[in-house]
């Protein structure tokens, strides 16, 4: 699973939306893995606006990367080339192949395996 | 034919003998790509976007999704389909093991558009006895509304068991906010005829 996702996913359950613990999802226990893909700049700026800066840089931080800027960069036509590939490796291509992620709202814990996680809930919590 | 959900709940038949007919039988692969191709016409999407595929099963859709341009995560609610989309598809987005009916997590405003290729008919199911079709279909649509841009469209190809059940799903998402309506393809056509749910989320964009 990519970082682009997590810095999106919320907790599955209904309680616990919109609520500020429950996002990001803590990442622990993680493997990761490098999955080389095409460069998308046109991608990169469509999504970099709705990307949560702040959520970005816990997530990273858990995975024990700190490389990243306090600020979120600003993408535009002329945006170098080094910008792009390392916004590109950081959500696109760094993968969590194994792992959980714990809401922390309700406690749930997601559990990852080769690199899909599990989003269901028990029927008790829906 | 039987229709597949009046067998079993879909995490149970889509096992992997049925998963592995996914991958094996042309037809349905033909047919998969050719209604895919089709979502994506009519979702019309301004440029390389994120989009999230419900029920994305063997991963045929979300490929085509990504041959386009455009970046796919996936959703579906059957491990061995999942795990038929790691083997054969190569697949570069995301896929999550999640049941549509208990929501989309995704924070608001993360979707710029939404395919979903035979899979919302399942949401009428109540094959347990906590799955109340109704409920199951507010939290869908409640959520995926919530997940989209203002001004992302849906486009969920599916086949509608009656007109009852038709319309339950069209006022459901109207009544959480969506524009829209049904195209049909072929609509003279017994066998090929097709269902595209098209759902607006806000915004000025002409259907
Ligand atoms: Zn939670």
């Amino acid at each position: 699973m990519k970082l682009l996702t997590v810095n999106f996913l919320t907790c599955s359950n209904k309680r616990c939306s919109g609520t500020s613990e429950a996002f990001p999802l803590k990442i622990e226990d993680a493997k990761l893995a490098i999955q080389e893909i095409e460069l998308k700049p046109e991608f990169l700026r469509n999504i970099l606006p709705r990307v949560d800066w702040n959520a970005l840089l816990i997530s990273t931080r858990q995975l024990g990367n700190h490389s990243l800027p306090e600020e979120k960069p600003e993408l535009t036509e002329e945006s170098d080339e080094v910008l792009l590939k390392s916004l590109h490796n950081v959500l696109l291509e760094t993968e969590i192949t194994e792992g959980k992620m714990t809401c922390g709202s309700c406690g749930h814990v997601y559990p990852i395996y080769e690199g899909i996680p599990n989003m269901l809930l028990s029927e008790t919590e829906i | 034919m039987s229709r597949p959900e009046h067998i079993a709940p879909p995490e149970i038949f889509y096992n992997d003998e049925e998963a592995g007919k996914y991958n094996t039988n042309t037809r349905i692969q033909s047919i998969q790509a050719e209604m895919t191709e089709r979502a994506i016409e009519l979702l019309d999407p301004e440029g390389p976007s994120l989009l999230l595929d419900i029920g994305s099963g063997s991963g045929i859709s979300s490929s085509i999704a990504e041959s386009f341009g455009h970046v796919a995560v996936g959703m579906d609610i059957s491990p061995s389909m999942l795990s038929v989309a790691l083997e054969s598809q190569d697949v570069e987005g995301d896929m999550l093991l999640a049941d549509m009916g208990n929501g989309v997590p995704f924070r608001a405003g993360t979707f710029d558009g939404v395919i979903s290729i035979s899979a919302i008919q399942w949401l009428l199911n109540a094959d347990k006895t906590c799955n109340v079709p109704q409920r199951r279909l507010n939290r869908f649509f409640e959520t995926l509304y919530s997940s989209m841009k203002r001004g992302g469209r849906a486009v969920m190809q599916y086949y509608p068991e009656s007109d009852r059940s038709q319309q339950m799903i069209l006022d459901t998402a109207k009544k959480c906010g969506f524009a829209g309506g049904i195209v049909v393809d072929h609509p003279e056509s017994k066998r090929q005829k097709k269902f595209y749910l098209i759902l607006q989320a806000g915004g000025m964009r002409a259907l």
